[in-house]
């Protein structure tokens, strides 16, 4: 037991760079692998969480675009969102990272005025940033069609109350849209979010490499099945984190959702229930 | 493939183009995108199949039964498709090359795992070491279909059993009423009356399939990808067409594939939706 604490010590944050440069090799044992494999999770909360609340307002913004009346705004939105609801996020991944390595090598300095930042594109070549950015350009355009189909069932007679009081501009959009908006499209984009998080596994088996074996989870695990040729144990431990984790986001929308709905009587109030037959995405 | 290409270092413009193109590596990628679409067209039917089987099963009255097809149907919720594309394959070779190795060479005394090896006698390696090329590729390409089966088979089947729960009870109720037995009200009334409901999510279950072709690369299929990052690579010199770096061209030409599909798909399935709601006493038949 005490050898497995120090395995946690070596390996624990190992897919950030921490720890024990070499990977195990030979005489694996589970809780090298269990250790490992939930090391390298830290990854695919990172790219899900930070493209996640990014992609939040980006969506909201391409979801009100959409919906507008001038073809100025709505016609980019439109093109956006079919671009990147249109083709595999497989896809995406390679072509970005095949066109950022294209881009030209160069520094930018930011002047912040107490501090200058040189912003490089080589980073984008990076998984950090540029499968970051690939993931929240891909979320934003889900997310962005889930908010548009809720912002076109917003209940007519909530607008014209809204006019009734004297409601314009932001403040209507603020206190009667969006709220209406994100109870309608909770559903769905709680399944999106569970997708989100799935869909981080797919960085570094395309074009974004794995920078000094730096890994998520699903990188671990198949370094694992291919070493002991075992693909029995790996696996279900990615599994096992990945229900632990659906199951905390189920947990956590839910909470949000019982906030969205809280100004209706009891009995209207609608536990959040997964559309089974319309999954989105 | 033109009698023009014979020396392509000569060549230039458009005519170099036309050569570089038509090279048999081109080819072969063409072909690739035969292997997508034969992929499509056989996935899904077996989706549907292993769909089907899971959404019967969460009704069966066997609570085993029904404890396992609950369990098929959930857990592709929690678990990322991928770790099944990865594993399912290998997992199902191990599993045939343990079985015949059992079968085939019982004389053998040894464990199979040994260590870091799995090692199966020569008479059970499947597909056999002697196997030609061909043989190689469809076994492996047929284990990756039963990957996309059984995945999107649990995909499919949260859509049925969501669109069987869709009847209205009353329907179930008046063939029983009529004395149907519970295999008949299966067959003559829910099956028939459940395929409107779950038309909206096999629509998307087959935009996601579509969208998950790419991942035959993972499995080591010689697919769309491959060929993009092969011949889209830095060609030097030595070769007869040298190039710079053009995945990004190759991989924007595969988005404009994909794109197209899904958009076709789109048209046709609308139209479809369209046609099937109408006469329904839903709102969109109504309307209609």
């Amino acid at each position: 037991m005490s050898s497995c604490f120090q395995t946690l010590s070596d390996y624990g944050l190992r897919s950030i760079g921490y720890g024990e440069r070499l990977l195990p090799k030979s005489d694996i044992t589970l809780c090298e692998q269990f250790v490992l494999i939930g090391s390298g999770m830290i990854w695919n909360i990172y790219f899900a969480v930070f493209a996640l609340l990014l992609g939040f307002f980006f969506a909201t913004f391409l979801a009100l675009g959409k919906n507008s009346n001038l073809p100025l705004f709505s016609a980019p939105c439109r093109l956006f969102i079919f671009i990147f609801r249109g083709s595999p996020l497989f896809i995406q991944f390679f072509f970005a990272y095949d066109l950022f390595v294209l881009l030209p090598r160069l520094g930018f300095d930011i002047d912040l005025g107490f501090l200058v930042i040189t912003v490089e594109t080589r980073w984008l070549t990076k998984a950090w940033l540029g499968a970051l950015i690939v993931l929240f350009f891909n979320t934003s355009a889900y997310a962005g069609e889930i908010f548009y189909g809720a912002l076109r069932a917003v209940p007519s007679q909530d607008l014209e109350s809204a006019d009734a009081f004297g409601f314009t501009g932001i403040k209507k959009f603020r206190r009667i849209i969006w709220p209406t908006m994100l109870r309608l499209a909770w559903p769905s984009y709680t399944n999106e979010a569970i997708f989100m998080f799935h869909a981080t596994t797919l960085v570094f088996f395309t074009g974004f490499p794995a920078w000094q074996q730096k890994g998520d989870a699903i990188y671990y695990a198949s370094y694992f099945a291919d070493k002991t040729f075992n693909p029995f144990v790996p696996y279900p431990i990615v599994g096992f984190y990945f229900i632990l984790l659906t199951l905390l986001i189920i947990g956590l929308f839910s909470l949000i959702n019982r906030r969205l709905n809280i100004h209706l009587p009891t009995n209207e109030r609608k536990r959040l229930r997964f559309n089974k037959y319309n999954l989105i995405r | 493939m033109f009698s023009y290409c014979v020396d392509p270092k000569t060549l230039e413009g458009l005519i170099w183009l036309s050569c570089y193109v038509t090279t048999a590596k081109h080819m072969s990628f063409y072909l690739s995108f035969l292997v997508v679409m034969c992929l499509l067209s056989l996935a899904a039917p077996l989706a549907m199949a292993f769909g089907f089987a899971g959404a019967t099963a969460t009704r069966s009255s066997l609570s085993i039964i029904r404890s396992l097809g609950k369990a098929y149907l959930a857990m592709i919720r929690g678990i990322p498709d991928i770790v099944f594309f990865l594993f399912i394959p290998i997992a199902l070779d191990q599993a045939f090359e343990y079985l015949r190795h059992k079968a085939l060479c019982s004389d053998v005394t040894e464990p199979i795992r040994q260590g870091n090896d799995f090692v199966v006698c020569a008479a059970a390696k499947l597909p056999l070491n002697t196997a030609s090329e061909w043989v190689h590729d469809i076994y492996g390409f047929s284990l990756a279909l039963l990957a996309f089966g059984f995945v999107f088979g649990a995909f499919a089947g949260n859509v049925l059993s969501g669109a069987m729960a869709a009847v209205p009870k009353s329907q179930i109720e008046t063939g029983e009423a009529y004395g149907f037995s519970q295999r008949q009200v299966f067959r003559r009334i829910l099956i028939p009356q459940m395929w409107i409901y779950a038309l909206p999510g096999l629509s998307n279950l087959w935009m996601i399939l579509i969208k998950a072709t790419p991942l035959l690369f993972l499995l080591g299929i010689e697919d769309i990808v491959y060929w993009a990052k092969e011949l889209g690579g830095i060609k030097t010199g030595v070769y007869e067409y040298p190039h710079p770096d053009w995945r990004a061209w190759y991989f924007g030409v595969l988005m404009i594939f994909y794109l197209s599909l899904t958009y076709l798909s789109q048209s046709v399935l609308d139209k479809i939706s369209a046609r099937l709601n109408k006469g329904q006493a839903t709102m969109a038949g109504k309307a209609g």
